[in-house]
């Protein structure tokens, strides 16, 4: 059946679309900002500027998206199959584990060239071993993927806590933490990145993780739209009918893409673990599994559009902590409300304002080709 | 003459390019079971949505008692006292009737009083209409007939004077059937008014007063039904009597390609769909299906296809068995040369949202053709598309374009062209030109004469009674899950109308 409304164009739905409900998210944070007696202008430079006025400004701020685009990535990956993981956070989190073998384990004894990509594939399949149950009881058992990732969440932060307040734990320490990794375990900045475009960072934790995110957004790219495994994985996503029609295994699909989905969720343990910390840390992930799952929705589970929704949320992040020193009234709190109306605005209302647009674009459109033609290759 | 119940004056809806409901003009006397008959997407269940105020038409003028209404949601419906009764029950499985009953009209935030009041009425309703179901059962633990039941005591608890009902024996055994229609009389002699929509010509002729004939949304004829028969509402149906016919030789049927041996099909709810049904179909011929659509059709092709199981009975491709009760994979039918376009292009041929080129490979992207080790070769899979959107004169000819973007006729053709061109022995087609435009029809139906030229077995399945008279060398019909009957393809409408309506081979022999 065919929609009421005039197609947008692609660079409406994807540029403009996406722009027009930021700046609405913005405008009602400004009033929120308003109404606790700061001026919002005032706020937007601050965070801007705290965001990317100065190297560690920068620095922070694709600190953050490093690990958004992970997250981002995991929940795009099971999202083009119809899956909606949501256990990002409980996978990212179980994830660090592998980090911690590799870091622990080899830190003092290989440099960090090697133990990189030992991290990267241990973290990988533990995260991926992670979001293995929940998939394995949604393709044979029919629970739902949503509420099993969630509860895999919770399991996954009692674990750590147990681990990190006892086994992992430094003899004499207070601190629930693992000790601090060797030297092997621990990732180069990427101080020199932004040298090359004359910024000077000096504390900020950036790292070559960044790098790897923007290489898995390439491989998801690939994978999802270049490989039989990414048709394949799309064809469930859009019709488990014609995959089923088509021969593809439900349950086979169901568990590679979450594996996949879990694997890259687990990654994301690098950046804060060896990249930053260089040690495991109780709560390392910090909520930005569930933030993966407000990047993914506003990058339209496009690998590009996810990168630079990450970036975003890194500013807000990074922007936003600087507001909260600067504006006393302003706490992080506030920040989280700010958030979360970005969030509400880019990602859950969406939609809101796609159809006055489609209506001016018909408009638009018609006046253009007066007298109005029929519309062509309408369907039937 | 006293005022219609129900008037419909110049009914006009659309849903984007699709006309459900051309200028309806409908009059249903009051006191008088009001058949509406045509097959499926004929624009009924639309028609009752607007009278049950789902949508709004776009134009025209409802009529209750003489006077005209605006009905803007069920609420105002039921005002009006009209009830409707769905083809899928709206009940809460694990309420009991009375709850179900009472739900929406409670009465007051306490339920104690509104129970009491609801179980006398209840009472009342079922002496008077003998509707008996026991108040206290719950839903999920009864038969579906009186699932139904409860149904229709909803809605004349809720007044209804008028009552709609959707297709309510698509899901009853015979017996339950025939319970309802006697319901259905005693409900007439009480003073109710009832719409009975379906696509079954025997329930019309045993149960209605009036019947009108729906067709492309539009009513096409509206009859007394003791002055029509079953061959005319069957030829309003179906549309004009014209045939399509298409030239074609004679069959040269050559070893039996695949044989169908005591299948039986049920659905997830435990309904027989398939009922014991046994052919073959040889190489070099076209077996035609006909029969009402919902009688069983679309669960044998896709059981035989391997998409759904069957609870017994065997299928032989080529002389070797397929495994239709385990999991049988439909890629390896394919590999065995069993090709299949299947009846639901919008959703099961086709994914409308890939672009062309992608859905010309679904179903076959595990052909080394079309990959490079684990990548999709992109420029093999387009060129392969290009051809057959050449070979099949597909427009727009842009194997990039969104396949939602193409029309229903050329739709069909991507599927036919992806399965046909594979060279397969055994074609199974369903509904080869269902929302397909006049120009594309006589296409496929060209094509599907060469297939069984070039030696192929072709299973056909088809609504269209003329697409099946002109195509098939041999008619099955089916009728209830069962194969009523076989005839050459030169038997009489009438004759295939009549074992499509379900009348017994001996009376359709007279």
């Amino acid at each position: 059946m065919s929609q009421p409304f005039a197609k947008l164009p692609a660079w409406a739905d994807y540029g403009l679309l996406p722009l027009i409900n930021l700046i609405v998210a913005f405008l009602v944070a400004g009033l929120v900002v308003l109404l606790v007696g700061e001026s919002p202008i005032d706020a937007a430079v601050l965070m801007v500027k705290g965001a990317f006025g100065s190297g560690d400004g920068v620095g922070y701020t694709l600190y953050y998206a490093t690990n958004f685009i992970f997250t981002g990535l995991c929940v795009a990956v099971a999202f083009h199959c119809g899956l909606f993981n949501i256990g990002g956070e409980g996978q990212a989190y179980i994830g660090g584990l592998g980090v911690a073998l590799v870091g622990l384990g080899l830190g003092h004894v290989i440099p960090w060239w090697l133990a990189f990509p030992l991290a990267i594939v241990a973290s990988a399949i533990v995260g991926a071993l992670w979001a293995l149950i929940p998939a394995w009881l949604q393709a044979r058992r029919g629970s739902h993927v949503v509420i099993t990732t969630i509860m895999f969440n919770f399991i996954a932060a009692s674990i750590m806590v147990y681990l990190l307040v006892g086994p992992l734990k430094t003899l004499g320490s207070q601190a629930p933490e693992t000790r601090v990794f060797g030297e092997g375990g621990q990732l180069p900045g990427l101080a020199w990145l932004l040298n090359l475009v004359g910024l000077n960072m000096r504390s900020a934790p950036l790292n070559i993780s960044f790098l790897l995110a923007l290489l898995a957004a390439f491989l998801v790219w690939v994978l999802i739209w270049r490989t039989k495994l990414g048709y394949e994985i799309r064809t469930m996503g859009f019709s488990p009918k014609a995959a089923r029609y088509a021969g593809i295994s439900e349950l086979r699909i169901i568990i590679i893409t979450m594996l996949i989905s879990g694997a890259l969720a687990g990654m994301m343990a690098l950046n804060p673990i060896m990249g930053a910390q260089h040690r495991v840390q109780l709560d390392f992930v910090a909520g930005a599994g569930f933030v993966g799952i407000a990047v993914a929705l506003m990058g339209r589970s496009h690998p590009a559009g996810i990168v630079l929704a990450a970036i975003l949320f890194g500013m807000l992040y990074q922007g936003g902590a600087e507001i909260a020193f600067d504006m006393p009234n302003i706490s992080r709190d506030m920040i989280v409300i700010i958030q979360g109306l970005v969030i509400l605005f880019a990602g859950a209302l969406e939609h809101m304002f796609r159809p006055s647009l489609q209506r001016i674009f018909q408009r638009i459109g018609r006046s253009k080709r007066e007298p109005a033609p029929a519309i062509a290759g309408g369907g039937q | 003459m006293a005022e219609p119940a129900i008037e419909l004056v110049g009914i006009d809806k659309r849903f984007g390019a699709v006309h459900a409901n051309r200028d309806i003009h409908l009059r249903v006397e009051k006191g008088t079971i009001h058949g509406i008959i045509g097959e499926n997407g004929a624009g009924k269940s639309t028609l009752m949505s607007i009278l049950y105020g789902f949508y709004q038409a776009d134009s025209g003028e409802i009529r209750i008692n003489g006077s005209a209404v605006r009905i803007p949601d069920p609420n105002a419906a039921i005002a009006l006292g009209i009830g409707m009764v769905h083809q899928h029950f709206m009940l809460v499985e694990n309420f009991t009737v009375l709850e179900n009953v009472m739900l929406g009209v409670e009465g007051a935030p306490l339920l104690k009083n509104g129970i009491a009041k609801a179980r006398a009425e209840l009472k009342r309703l079922e002496q008077e209409y003998q509707l008996d179901v026991d108040p206290d059962a719950l839903i999920e633990e009864l038969p579906v007939g009186l699932q139904q039941r409860v149904e229709i005591l909803k809605a004349l608890y809720r007044g209804a004077e008028i009552l709609v009902l959707d297709e309510p024996t698509g899901v009853l055994t015979p017996p339950e059937a025939d319970h309802l229609f006697r319901i259905l009389e005693q409900l007439k002699d009480q003073g109710k008014t009832i719409v009975l929509i379906t696509h079954k010509l025997r329930e019309i002729m045993a149960v209605t007063d009036n019947v009108s004939v729906m067709r492309q949304g539009a009513v096409v004829a509206t009859r007394r039904t003791e002055e029509t028969t079953v061959e005319e509402l069957a030829e309003l149906m179906v549309g004009r009597r014209v045939l399509l016919r298409v030239q074609k030789g004679e069959a040269k049927p050559g070893e039996i390609k695949l044989s169908v041996e005591n299948l039986t099909v049920r659905d997830s709810r435990g309904v027989v769909m398939v009922d014991n049904a046994s052919f073959t179909v040889r190489a070099g011929e076209i077996v035609g299906i006909a029969g009402v659509a919902g009688n069983g059709q679309s669960q044998l092709i896709e059981t035989i296809a391997g998409i759904r199981t069957a609870v017994s009975g065997r299928v032989l491709l080529d002389g070797q068995l397929i495994d239709i009760t385990g999991a049988a994979d439909p890629a390896e039918l394919r590999d065995r040369g069993l090709a299949h376009v299947p009846e639901d292009r919008h959703h099961m041929g086709l994914v409308l949202a890939f672009e062309e080129y992608e859905n010309s490979i679904l179903g076959y992207h595990d052909d080394p053709l079309y990959l490079n080790g684990p990548f999709l070769d992109l420029d093999a899979i387009q060129a392969d598309a290009r051809k057959k959107i050449e070979k099949y004169d597909i427009r727009p000819s842009d194997p990039k374009l969104k396949t939602a973007n193409f029309s229903g006729g050329n739709q069909q053709k991507i599927v036919l062209a992806r399965e046909m061109e594979r060279d397969p022995g055994v074609l199974i087609i369903g509904q080869p030109t269902r929302g397909v435009d006049v120009g594309a029809i006589e296409f496929i139906h060209r094509r599907i004469i060469e297939m069984r030229d070039a030696g192929k077995a072709v299973l056909l399945v088809s609504v269209e009674l003329d697409e099946i008279r002109s195509l098939s060398d041999r008619i099955l019909v089916m009728f209830a899950g069962r194969i009523v009957g076989e005839r050459d393809s030169d038997a009489s409408e009438g004759e295939l109308g009549l074992l499509m309506a379900g009348v017994e081979e001996q009376e359709a022999a007279e």
